[in-house]
C-alpha cells in the first residue's frame, strides 16, 4: 500500500513538472536573451487554455485545440513586445507594471468572454482513462504530458544545439551585445525567443487545461510556480528548467499529499536552501 | 622594503575569465607615499587589476596585502575601510543626487552616523563642512547643488576624485583621471593631481604618457596581464621592450 | 524642508476638519485610504528610495493583519498587545525573508519576493487550523485605546489619520537622514556605494526590514478596519496593486504613494459602481502610468526627470 502511494505521488508530481517545463522554458529562455521580466506570463498559460478550449468545444479536434492556443498566444507575445515592451530594455519597474497591465487585463478579458465558471479542455478518447503497471494506475493523460514536455525538451535541446538558429539564440543569452557585434539580428533573435515562449506556455495551458482545467485566477496561480522553476533551475538555461520543473513539481505533489497545511512551504524551504548555497540557481549563468 | 613599509602588495595575482587570462601573475609592491603609474597598452588588464585591488572582482589566484595586511578575501568595503580608495574609468558616480550628497556620501562612508536615522543630513554640520572643504579643494564648491547628470565630463571626471578623496585615504586608485577630458581640462587636472597630499600613496592608470610619467616616480607596464616592466620612471622609459609596445602608441 | 511640513500639516488639518463631516461611505474609504497608503509607503522605501522592486509587500501586510484578527478572536488581546506582536511579527518575517531576498538582485529580487508572498498566501489559505483558510478570520472588534472607544466611523478615521501622520514622520524622517542618503546611493551606484566603503548588503537588509515593519503596522490597522481577514489580502494582486500605487503617486516621494493609494482606493470602488470592468481599467492605469507618466504624479508636479 505503501510504495503504491509514493510511486503514485512520484508520478504525478512527474506529470505535474513536465507541465511546468513548458511554462517555465520559455520563461526562462526569454529572461536569458532578453532580461525581460514578463509578469504575463501566467496569462499566457491561461488564455492558451481558455482558446484551447473554445477551439476544442467547437472543432472537436483536441490537435487543432494545440495548434490554436499556441499559435494564437504566440502572435499575441509579438504584439505585446514587439509594441510595447520593446521601449523597455534594462527598465526592471517599467516592464513589471506593463506587463502586469496586460496581465490585468487579459485576464479582464477572460471573464468577458468566458465567463467565471471553470471548464475543462475536453481530450480525445485515445487519451483518457489509465494504464495499470505493477499494481498501480497511472492516467494515460498524464503519460501524454510529460511524453509532450520530453519532446518538446529535446527538440529545444537540439535546435540550441544542433541549428544555427540555436547558435544564434546561445549567443545572444551569453552576451546580446557581443552578438549585435557579431552581426547577429539579436532584436529578431529576442522576438523569435518570446513568441515560442509565449506560444509554449499557451501549449502548457491547453495540455493543462485538460485536467486541471482552464479558470479564472489560473494566471496568478501558475506564475509563482513558473517564477521558483526559474529561480531554482536559473534563469537562461535549459537544464534548469528541467531540473527546476522536476524538483518542483515533485516537492509540490510530495508537500500537498504529506503536509497539505503547509503546502506552500515545502515548495519554499527548499528554495531556500537551494538560494543559500547558488543565488543564481542550480544551473544559472545569469 | 620589508612588507611592512609597503602600502600595496600584490603576490602573484592572477584573474581569469573562462578561457581568458586577463591578469596573469601579477606581483609587485608599492610603497608608501609612492606614485607610481600603471600603463601598458589597451586590454592590457589594467582596469581589471584594479577590480581585484579595490575587491570589486576575486583573484582567481594570488594575494593581495594592505599596508601588510591580507585583504585577498575581504569585501570591498572592508578594503575601503582599511584606506582605499578608487576612482573609475567610466564615470560612476550618483546620477540623481546633487554633488554636496554625492560628497556627503563619501564623507559619512566611514562614520557611524551612516546609520543614524532619526535626523535629517542637515543636522550633521560637521559632515557637511567637511564634504564642502572637499568640494572646495577641487573647486567644485560652486556646483554643491547642481544635479549630477547636468554636469559637464570634466566636472564629473573632478567630482570622481573628490568622491575618493572625501574619505581620507591611503591609498588611492585612480583608473584615467583624465579619461576623456580636453587638453586644457587635463592640465587641470594634472595640477590638481600633483598637489596632493605627498602621504597618500598613489597608482594610476593613464594613457596620457606626458601626464603618467610627469607625476609618478615610478612605473608598471602591463602587457597582455603580465608585468613586462617594472621600477624607477627613466628606467622604464628606457626598456627596450617597452619602447618596442608604444611605437604604435 | 519646511515648505513641505507646512503643507502637510495643512492637509492633515484639512483632513482631520473634513473628518467628522463626510457621509459614512466616503469615510470609510478615505480610511482606508489611509491604511493601505501607509502600505505603499513602506514599499516606496524598497522601491523609490533603495531601487528594490519587491512584489511581495502584502506578505508582511498580511502576517500583521492574521495577528491581529486571530489574538483579537481568541485571546482578546488589546489594542497595545496586538499592534506589537503584529508589527513584530511581521518585521520577524521580513527578516527571515530579507535573508533569502537581498542576495539577489534586479529581476531575480523581483521574483523572490514574489514567491515569499506567495509563500505566506499559502500558509494563510492552507494552513486552516490557525487561519480559517478561505474562509477567513471575521469578528475582528474595533479597538479601544486607553478607555477611548474606536469602534464608530469617526474616531477609528482620527486612528488611523494619527497613525498614518506617525508613519509618514517617521519613514519621512528615515529619507532625509544619512541612513536615508545611503539607500539612494545604493539606488543610483551600488558599486560606487561599495568602493566608498559602505556594507551595501546591509543596508539593504535593514531597509528591507524597517519596510517590512511599517507593511506590518499597516496589515494590523487594516485588521481593526475591515473586521475581516481573509488569504485575499494576502495575495499576490494586493502586492501588485501596492506596487501601482507607489507608481502612479512617485516613486522617491513618499507622500506620492499615499496620493497613489488614495487614488487607487476611490478609482476602485467608483468605478465598480458603473461598471464590472474594474481590472481592465487598473490594467490601463497601469500601462498609461509607464507610458505618459514615469516619474508618477508628484514626481511629474516636482519637475524631476527619469
Amino acid at each position: 500500500m505503501r510504495t503504491e502511494f509514493w510511486i503514485a505521488q512520484a508520478f504525478n508530481g512527474i506529470s505535474y513538472g513536465a507541465l511546468l517545463f513548458l511554462l517555465a522554458s520559455g520563461l526562462s529562455l526569454i529572461f536569458g536573451v532578453m532580461r525581460i521580466v514578463n509578469l504575463a506570463h501566467g496569462s499566457y498559460f491561461m488564455l492558451g487554455g481558455y482558446v484551447g478550449l473554445s477551439v476544442a468545444l467547437y472543432t472537436k479536434s483536441y490537435t487543432l485545440a494545440l495548434l490554436a492556443g499556441a499559435v494564437a498566444i504566440g502572435l499575441v507575445g509579438i504584439g505585446m513586445e514587439r509594441l510595447f515592451l520593446r521601449r523597455l530594455r534594462g527598465e526592471v519597474l517599467g516592464q513589471v507594471l506593463m506587463t502586469i497591465g496586460f496581465a490585468l487585463i487579459f485576464q479582464d478579458l477572460a471573464l468577458l468572454i468566458w465567463g467565471g465558471d471553470p471548464y475543462t479542455v475536453p481530450i480525445p478518447k485515445m487519451l483518457s482513462g489509465t494504464v495499470r503497471f505493477g499494481g498501480a494506475a497511472f492516467p494515460i493523460y498524464r503519460i501524454f504530458i510529460v511524453a509532450v514536455a520530453f519532446v518538446v525538451g529535446l527538440a529545444l535541446w537540439l535546435a540550441l544545439d544542433r541549428t544555427r538558429a540555436g547558435a544564434m539564440i546561445r549567443a545572444a543569452v551569453d552576451d546580446a551585445e557581443m552578438a549585435g557585434g557579431v552581426g547577429i539580428n539579436v532584436p529578431r533573435v529576442s522576438l523569435a525567443v518570446f513568441a515560442l515562449g509565449a506560444a509554449l506556455a499557451a501549449l502548457g495551458g491547453v495540455i493543462g487545461g485538460g485536467f486541471l482545467g482552464v479558470y479564472p485566477g489560473a494566471d496568478f496561480e501558475v506564475l509563482p510556480y513558473a517564477f521558483v522553476v526559474v529561480i531554482v533551475g536559473g534563469l537562461g538555461s535549459l537544464p534548469g528548467a528541467v531540473a527546476g520543473s522536476l524538483l518542483v513539481g515533485l516537492l509540490d505533489n510530495f508537500g500537498k499529499a504529506l503536509f497539505p497545511e503547509l503546502s506552500y512551504f515545502t515548495l519554499f524551504a527548499p528554495m531556500a536552501i537551494i538560494l543559500a548555497i547558488r543565488p543564481t540557481g542550480l544551473f544559472g549563468r545569469v | 622594503m620589508t612588507a611592512m613599509d609597503s602600502a600595496l602588495r600584490l603576490d602573484n595575482v592572477s584573474r581569469s575569465f573562462g578561457g581568458l587570462q586577463a591578469v596573469d601573475g601579477v606581483t609587485l609592491t608599492v610603497g608608501a607615499g609612492e606614485r607610481r603609474a600603471l600603463i601598458g597598452p589597451n586590454g592590457a588588464g589594467k582596469t581589471t587589476l584594479f577590480n581585484l585591488i579595490s575587491g570589486a572582482m576575486p583573484c582567481s589566484a594570488g594575494r593581495i596585502s594592505l599596508f601588510g595586511r591580507d585583504v585577498t578575501g575581504a569585501p570591498a568595503h572592508r578594503r575601503a575601510a582599511l584606506g582605499l580608495a578608487r576612482t573609475f574609468q567610466i564615470t560612476n558616480l550618483f546620477p540623481d543626487l546633487s554633488v554636496l550628497e554625492n560628497c556627503l556620501l563619501a564623507v559619512q562612508a566611514h562614520t557611524p552616523v551612516r546609520f543614524a536615522m532619526l535626523r535629517p543630513v542637515s543636522r550633521y554640520g560637521a559632515l557637511l563642512d567637511r564634504a564642502r572643504a572637499v568640494l572646495a579643494a577641487l573647486a567644485l564648491e560652486s556646483l554643491s547643488d547642481a544635479v549630477v547628470r547636468n554636469l559637464s565630463h570634466g566636472e564629473q571626471r573632478q567630482l570622481e576624485i573628490a568622491l575618493a578623496l572625501a574619505g581620507g585615504p591611503r591609498v588611492l586608485l585612480l583608473d584615467e583621471p583624465t579619461a576623456g577630458l580636453s587638453p586644457a581640462e587635463s592640465r587641470l587636472m594634472a595640477e590638481l593631481l600633483r598637489r596632493l597630499d605627498p602621504a597618500i600613496t598613489v597608482l594610476m592608470i593613464e594613457h596620457d604618457m606626458d601626464i603618467a610619467l610627469e607625476l609618478s616616480e615610478m612605473v608598471t607596464v602591463l602587457h597582455y596581464g603580465r608585468v613586462i616592466a617594472d621600477g624607477p620612471r627613466e628606467q622604464v622609459k628606457a626598456d627596450p621592450q617597452v619602447k618596442e609596445i608604444y611605437l604604435g602608441a | 524642508m519646511g515648505r513641505r511640513a507646512l503643507l502637510a500639516a495643512a492637509a492633515l488639518a484639512v483632513l482631520a476638519l473634513v473628518g467628522p463631516v463626510l457621509p459614512a461611505y466616503p469615510l470609510t474609504l478615505l480610511t482606508q485610504a489611509l491604511i493601505v497608503g501607509i502600505l505603499a509607503m513602506s514599499l516606496d522605501l524598497l522601491l523609490g528610495y533603495s531601487g528594490m522592486p519587491s512584489l511581495g509587500h502584502a506578505a508582511y501586510f498580511g502576517v500583521g493583519a492574521y495577528a491581529v484578527a486571530i489574538m483579537t478572536t481568541e485571546r482578546q488581546v488589546g489594542l497595545i498587545g496586538c499592534l506589537v506582536v503584529g508589527i513584530l511579527l511581521a518585521t520577524l518575517t521580513a527578516a527571515v525573508f530579507g535573508l533569502l531576498a537581498i542576495r539577489a538582485a534586479g529581476t531575480y529580487f523581483l521574483m523572490i519576493t514574489l514567491a515569499l508572498g506567495m509563500v505566506v498566501w499559502g500558509l494563510a489559505f492552507r494552513w486552516v487550523s490557525l487561519t480559517k483558510g478561505d474562509n477567513g478570520i471575521s469578528g475582528v472588534p474595533r479597538p479601544t485605546l486607553l478607555g477611548l472607544e474606536l469602534i464608530t466611523a469617526v474616531p477609528f478615521f482620527y486612528f488611523c489619520l494619527v497613525s498614518a501622520a506617525v508613519a509618514w514622520v517617521l519613514m519621512g524622517l528615515l529619507v532625509v537622514s544619512p541612513f536615508g542618503l545611503g539607500l539612494r546611493g545604493i539606488r543610483g551606484s551600488e558599486s560606487r556605494m561599495q568602493a566608498l566603503g559602505y556594507n551595501v548588503w546591509l543596508h539593504k537588509y535593514v531597509a528591507f526590514v524597517l519596510s517590512g515593519a511599517f507593511a506590518g503596522f499597516a496589515g494590523t490597522l487594516w485588521a481593526y478596519y475591515n473586521g475581516f481577514v481573509s488569504p485575499n489580502d494576502v495575495q499576490l494582486v494586493t502586492s501588485v496593486e501596492t506596487l501601482l500605487m507607489v507608481a502612479l503617486g512617485g516613486p522617491g516621494t513618499l507622500i506620492g504613494s499615499m496620493l497613489g493609494a488614495g487614488l487607487i482606493v476611490f478609482l476602485k470602488n467608483f468605478v465598480s459602481v458603473y461598471t464590472k470592468r474594474w481590472l481592465l481599467i487598473l490594467g490601463g492605469v497601469y500601462i498609461g502610468v509607464i507610458l505618459f507618466a514615469p516619474t508618477g504624479i508628484v514626481g511629474a508636479l516636482r519637475g524631476r526627470r527619469r
